[in-house]
Parts: C-alpha cells; sequence; structure tokens
C-alpha cells in the first residue's frame, strides 16, 4: 500500500465545514489544501507536492492564506450572521501540501497576497533557468512554462549571471538530465527512494548551487526510472528514447492498455500521423497507479518494424506471394474445411482481445472445432507491477473458454508427428516453433494459418499469412491477472493492410459458414454479454476508461496491498 | 566526549586504503549507539570523526559511513558536500580561517586574507572550498562570523583563534609554523 495517497482521506466519510474562496463546503478532515481545492474546483499551483510521494513542501509554490476560526471568551467561536464561524486570517501564507484542513478553517487560493507569492516564487525559480523552451523536449507540457504564464510576469528583474550546471547529463540507461533546468523539488529522488526502493539521487552542495546527481559511478537505471521523466515537472530529465522525436502538442492521446504482461497497466498512447511515439502511464488505482515499467513503456517500437506484415502472403509452390484479403480470406476458409474438424488444431492466443476470441470462438463452434488453446508466455515478474505471465489477456482466454494455458497444447507437436493433428491454425502472431513445434512438424501440416504481427519462423512456414493489427494499433477489452476487465482504443491504423483480428475473423466466419451477425465491437459485447457467464450485464460502456472487476483479485497486486 | 583518537596514520596506512583501526571502529559502533531511534542520525558524528581522524573525507569515508549505516553513498555525500566544514579532499598542515562576516570585513579582513595569501604562495585552482598550497603545508579560506567582532578581523589557524590579524601579524602566525 502507497503510505502516500494523499489524494485520498484517512475517512472520507468524517466530514468537516471549511470555506474555500468565501463558499462554505464540506471535506474530510484532515485533507491536505492542495487536494482540497482540488476537489472545491478550485486549482493551488504546485511543484514538489506529488499525491503519491512523500511531502517535502520545497518549492513554496502553493501557498495559500489561511484562516481559523474567531474564539469568543468561553473559547467557542464566533458565528457571523449566516450562522457559520467567523475567520481570522494569519498575516503569512501556509504551504498547502503539508496543512491538512481542519474544523472551520478558511482557505483563500487567489487572494492578492496568494497572488503575491506565487508571483515571488516564479521569479526565484526562475532566475536559475536556462529558458531554452524552444529546444526543450518538455514544452508544452512543462509546469514551469505553464505557472509562468498563469502566475509569472513575464519579465524578470535579474541582472546577474545565472549559475551555470552540468548539462545534458548521461543519469542512466534511458534518462537523460540537465540540471540547469532543475527546479529541485525532488521528486524524482522521492520516488527512487519511496517506490522504487533505491536511493541512486540526490542533492550535493546546497543553496544555488544545488545539483541533482547520482553518486559517482552509480547509474540511475531502475527498472522503473523512466517514471522520473513524468513526473519532473520540468524539463530537468527527459527520456533518451523520445527526446528531440516529436513536439508533445502534436500528439494524439489514445487510452489504452500496455499488453507487455498480464498486469494491464493503463496507458496513454501519443502518436502522431500512423506513427507512435511514446506510452506513458494513466491513472489507475486498481492497476497501476500512475506508473509503469520501463520494460513496457518502451516495447513499442516493433510496430514499425522491417518485420511487420503488411500484406496478406500466400504460399504457392512451396513460396509466399502477396495476395488480396478477398483471396486470402478464401484460401484460409478453404484451408479450415479441408481437414475435418476433428484434426484441426488452432492457437487461440491470449494476446488476443476478448472480442476477437469471442469471433473466434463462434467461428469454431460452427466448424465443430474443439481442440483449441493458448500458448503460454512467460514474463519477467517483479514486486512491484509486472506480472510472470506474459500474455496480456490469458483470464479472457481462459473465461472465454478457449485456453487451458498452453497445457493441452504442449501435446500438439507429437500429434501432428503421427498424423492425428492436420491443420493448425494459429492467431496473435504466437511463434509455435519455439513453444513446442518443431519445424519439420510444422512443415507436415497439410493446413497452416497464421495470423500475426512479425514476421517469424511460423508465419513463414504459412500457407496462408493474415497480417493483423497490433495492440496500439486495435480496439477491445481484455481481462488482467488480477480479474480487471478492461478496455482499450485504437491509437493508430495498422501498417499496409494490416487488419484488426476481429475483422479478419469476422470476414472469415462468413466466408466459412454465413454467419454474419457481429459487425461491431458493440455487436460483438451485445452477444458475449449474453453467452459468456463472466461477461453478464456488461457492455463496452459500463467497461468505461478504468475497466471494472469481475471476479475477487485471483492474484495479489502488489503496487496496492504491498 | 570519547577521546580523540591518534594520528591518522595509525587508524589506517591512508585514507583511502588499507585496514581501519580497530580503535577507530570501536568509537564509530559508540557514536551509532547514541541514536537508538533512527541510525541515520549517526551520520554527521561519523563525517566529524572521519575528518578529525583523516583531515578529509574521501570516496572511502563516504563508503565505509554508508555502509555502517546501511545507507545508500547518496545519502551521506549530499551531507559531506552540504556543509563547508567538511572537505573532500586533504587541506594543509596548517590550515588558515579568515572571517569575513561584515564587522570583520570592515575592519580589514580582505587585506589580511591577500597577504596570508601572498605569504602561503596560494593561487586560486578552480577547487571549491580552501586554497591549498603545492607542498600540502599550507590552505587558507574565508569563514563566516567566528563570533569575535569586537576585536575584528580574526582569523583560526588550525584550532587556535587570533584577534585583530592585520598584514604584521599575519606574516607572523606563517613565520610561527613549525
Amino acid at each position: 500500500m502507497n503510505p502516500w495517497n494523499h489524494d485520498v482521506a484517512k475517512d472520507e466519510k468524517d466530514l468537516i465545514d471549511v470555506q474555500v474562496d468565501g463558499v462554505w463546503m464540506q471535506m474530510p478532515r484532515g485533507l491536505n489544501v492542495v487536494e482540497v481545492a482540488h476537489r472545491s474546483k478550485k486549482f493551488i499551483p504546485h511543484y514538489c507536492y506529488h499525491p503519491k510521494l512523500s511531502v517535502v513542501g520545497n518549492c513554496r509554490m502553493c501557498l495559500f492564506e489561511m484562516g481559523t476560526p474567531k474564539m469568543g471568551p468561553d473559547r467557542k467561536p464566533i458565528l457571523g450572521p449566516d450562522g457559520k464561524p467567523e475567520i481570522a486570517w494569519m498575516p503569512r501564507p501556509q504551504i498547502g501540501c503539508a496543512t491538512g484542513v481542519t474544523p472551520g478553517m478558511g482557505i483563500r487560493t487567489d487572494s492578492a497576497l496568494v497572488k503575491d507569492c506565487r508571483n515571488g516564487v516564479m521569479e526565484f525559480l526562475l532566475i536559475n533557468h536556462p529558458l531554452d523552451c524552444t529546444i526543450c523536449d518538455q514544452a508544452g507540457e512543462c509546469k514551469l512554462q505553464e505557472y509562468s504564464v498563469e502566475y509569472g510576469t513575464g519579465e524578470s528583474r535579474f541582472v546577474e549571471n545565472k549559475v551555470k550546471k552540468p548539462k545534458n547529463v548521461d543519469l542512466g540507461e534511458r534518462i537523460v538530465l540537465d540540471d540547469e533546468r532543475c527546479i529541485l523539488c525532488s521528486r524524482c529522488i522521492r520516488f527512487s527512494s519511496e517506490v522504487g526502493k533505491e536511493d541512486v539521487l540526490g542533492f550535493v552542495n546546497r543553496g544555488s548551487h544545488s545539483t541533482l546527481t547520482a553518486y559517482p559511478g552509480k547509474r540511475f537505471d531502475h527498472p522503473y526510472s523512466l517514471n522520473t521523466v513524468d513526473i519532473c515537472p520540468v524539463g530537468a530529465l527527459t527520456s533518451k528514447d523520445f527526446r528531440f522525436q516529436m513536439r508533445v502538442w502534436f500528439l494524439k492521446e489514445s487510452k489504452s492498455l500496455c499488453t507487455s504482461c498480464g498486469t494491464g497497466c493503463n496507458i496513454t498512447v501519443g502518436s502522431r500521423e500512423g506513427k507512435v511515439h511514446r506510452l506513458t502511464p494513466r491513472e489507475n488505482e486498481a492497476v497501476n497507479s500512475q506508473w509503469m515499467c520501463d520494460f513496457g513503456r518502451l516495447n513499442f517500437h516493433y510496430l514499425d518494424s522491417k518485420d511487420r506484415l503488411t500484406r496478406p502472403l500466400l504460399q504457392a509452390a512451396g513460396q509466399q506471394f502477396p495476395g488480396t484479403w478477398a483471396d486470402a480470406i478464401q484460401r484460409a476458409a478453404e484451408g479450415l474445411k479441408k481437414v475435418k474438424p476433428e484434426e484441426m488444431a488452432v492457437v487461440a492466443s491470449a494476446r488476443l482481445t476478448n472480442e476477437e476470441l469471442f469471433v473466434l470462438k463462434r467461428l469454431l463452434a460452427e466448424l465443430g472445432v474443439t481442440r483449441v488453446d493458448g500458448v503460454q508466455n512467460l514474463g519477467q515478474a517483479d514486486s512491484f507491477l509486472r506480472s510472470g505471465d506474459g500474455n496480456p489477456n490469458s483470464r479472457g482466454a481462459e473465461l472465454l473458454g478457449l485456453s487451458s494455458g498452453g497445457r493441452k497444447f504442449s501435446g500438439w507437436g507429437e500429434e501432428i508427428v503421427s498424423g492425428k493433428i492436420r491443420g493448425l491454425f494459429v492467431l496473435g502472431g504466437e511463434n509455435v516453433i519455439p513453444a513446442g513445434i518443431s519445424a519439420s512438424a510444422l512443415a507436415k501440416l497439410e493446413v497452416l494459418i497464421v495470423s500475426g504481427i512479425l514476421q517469424n519462423e511460423t508465419t513463414r512456414a504459412a500457407h496462408v499469412v493474415l497480417p493483423a493489427a497490433a495492440s496500439a494499433e486495435k480496439t477491445g477489452s481484455m481481462v488482467n491477472v488480477h480479474g480487471r476487465l478492461q478496455r482499450m482504443t485504437r491509437a493508430v491504423a495498422g501498417p499496409g493492410e494490416a487488419r484488426e483480428d476481429w475483422m479478419i475473423l469476422r470476414d472469415l466466419r462468413e466466408a466459412c459458414t454465413g454467419g454474419n451477425s457481429l459487425h461491431s465491437v458493440e455487436d460483438v459485447w451485445k452477444a458475449m454479454s449474453m453467452e459468456v457467464p463472466a461477461f453478464t450485464g456488461m457492455s463496452w460502456a459500463k467497461i468505461g476508461d478504468l475497466g471494472v472487476q469481475l471476479e475477487s483479485s485471483a492474484q495479489a497486486v502488489p503496487s496496492i496491498t504491498s | 566526549m570519547s577521546t580523540p583518537l591518534r594520528a591518522g596514520t595509525e587508524n589506517c596506512a591512508s585514507p583511502e586504503k588499507g585496514e581501519i583501526s580497530s580503535e577507530m571502529e570501536k568509537q564509530a559502533d559508540e557514536l551509532v549507539t547514541r541514536y537508538p531511534v533512527s541510525k541515520r542520525s549517526a551520520v554527521l558524528p561519523l563525517l566529524h570523526l572521519w575528518q578529525e581522524t583523516f583531515g578529509y573525507i574521501g570516496p572511502r569515508g563516504v563508503e565505509w559511513i554508508a555502509k555502517r549505516l546501511s545507507l545508500q553513498e547518496i545519502q551521506v555525500l549530499e551531507l559531506v558536500t552540504f556543509y563547508p566544514w567538511f572537505r573532500q579532499r586533504p587541506y594543509g598542515k596548517f590550515h588558515f580561517r579568515v572571517c569575513r562576516t561584515l564587522p570583520c570585513a570592515l575592519g580589514g579582513a580582505g587585506k589580511t586574507f591577500a597577504a596570508l595569501q601572498k605569504l602561503m604562495n596560494l593561487k586560486a585552482d578552480g577547487h571549491e572550498g580552501a586554497m591549498v598550497s603545492e607542498d600540502g603545508r599550507f590552505s587558507l579560506e574565508y569563514s563566516e562570523c567566528l563570533a569575535s567582532c569586537g576585536t575584528a578581523p580574526v582569523i583560526l589557524r588550525n584550532d587556535e583563534f587570533y584577534e585583530k590579524v592585520d598584514e604584521k601579524k599575519a606574516s607572523e602566525l606563517v613565520a610561527g609554523c613549525k
């Protein structure tokens, strides 16, 4: 459990009267003033305060004017004509992040005193700042920039020389630091200490010479290091992967899920003109809070890989040739019918969405194919967010009855060799050769249909290759290892002629059996909620941006429970 | 206070290598016991112990203290660099501190400092903190108030305190360094 959930009150039901900018309202006792302002639809600017980290109160940006009830000689609050306490205002401002509300407290977030304080703080923060916004990656999502506009004066009275500090510091494998941009908020230090559980960063020297650094000889290579780039309010910490790639205001933001493991961290995909430029965590307290691992965050460059499958491929005379979708679907449909249903095996990848798996389920039921299973993909579990299950939708595949987690699959290699299996349909780009089916067994198959994302040994052996969309390129839902049903929306279109699997399966189903009732994700959901017990009463809209807990947590969520 | 340790070389062959004497280890352990609530609080006393023993706190000192208190090195380095009292490199055998707070500054601390610098043949070497002579005999730096404003300018030579140090007295003090 994060001990610093400052945005959640100790007891949300213990309400007290507080006055915010002249309006009396009820707020949980002890909630800090930054959060109280937020809940009152006001805003107190801040740099160092972060709801998920300890409070240090060093940036001074959240200064507000505070008052307490006037007390009468009987030590009871003096009530005004409106029956509410009269407030005695303190002459000096207080910091909102470290002040919890008490009964009758008065808060002013936009008085002359407060504005003057913010103006002063801004002027100090900008004294040594290089003002290099034009070449800074943070520009567009920089708190220093935003608050300068909102609360600063637009000009500086500072005529002396700025302090020089290290620039372009190679802090770690994935992070570059510009110390001159740093405003010394210490969020990164607190993140690595409190969330990352590893102190690598610190401030050396003091006063205007204070400098963020790692201990000489040590590198900031923590597996969650890139979260510090997200929480850095300025452009001091930048991601080597993203810096100088794209101006952030050009990025289209799509709500999606990380599919690099079974945790299903909620993410925002930043893309422009069909190209994904970055993944950032999207807050969901039931899954990943505001964090994600560096591995998942950077695992999107395969989208532009030269090995992407961009056109359907058809095998003729032992060689693969590009073909049209119509031909590919027809060839695949013929293939599925060529062998008897009991001689067919289907790899229903747990990388597919529930919708895709459901259309597949329909198709297989209509064809009478029962030999279906997923493939186990082991991930590298850690004690924080990463799951040992490398498949993002294992629970979904199980709930749909399409997967036993690879137990059945493990026998298929032999069954192909013995001739029991004569046809194989592989979905989700699973490479079945490392998973246990030998290349010689694959060569023996009469029918091998593969839908996938990247070329691999399995796609190269296929008779029909159907190019499919990757996770950032499709809309659908998945169930994570904790039993939470979550949805993802398409950020970019697949390259070339690649299509979302549910569309491929829809067309294939139409070609095989004439079934054509599922034409949109909503249609799929309607049918799915009636047929799959776990999804009863559920709809696409009901899942929402944060997902729905379907079953009591199948596995503990370390970020939440520990 | 515990008894002062003997000269640095008897506690360890060099500040950067060799075995730390059991006497120093014992004193460090004793200092840690004074902070039963949080071992981390013993960082400052241990830094003083190290500097008093070896004259300065280099990487080995930082690492030795961090290990002793189960801290990360950066947490110790933060303190070493924060306090001007702590030195990250050896200073001279005779270390002079010239007060430059207002009364001493008005009383001629600048002249005293310049005289000392000339006598010791010191040049600014770009390092933070004191200037150190090439032979390691002298070092010189400004300090803040030494709490004797009525007798400005005042200086410290190692732990000895001197008042009304003009250029003449400065040359006597340097000459008296044996």
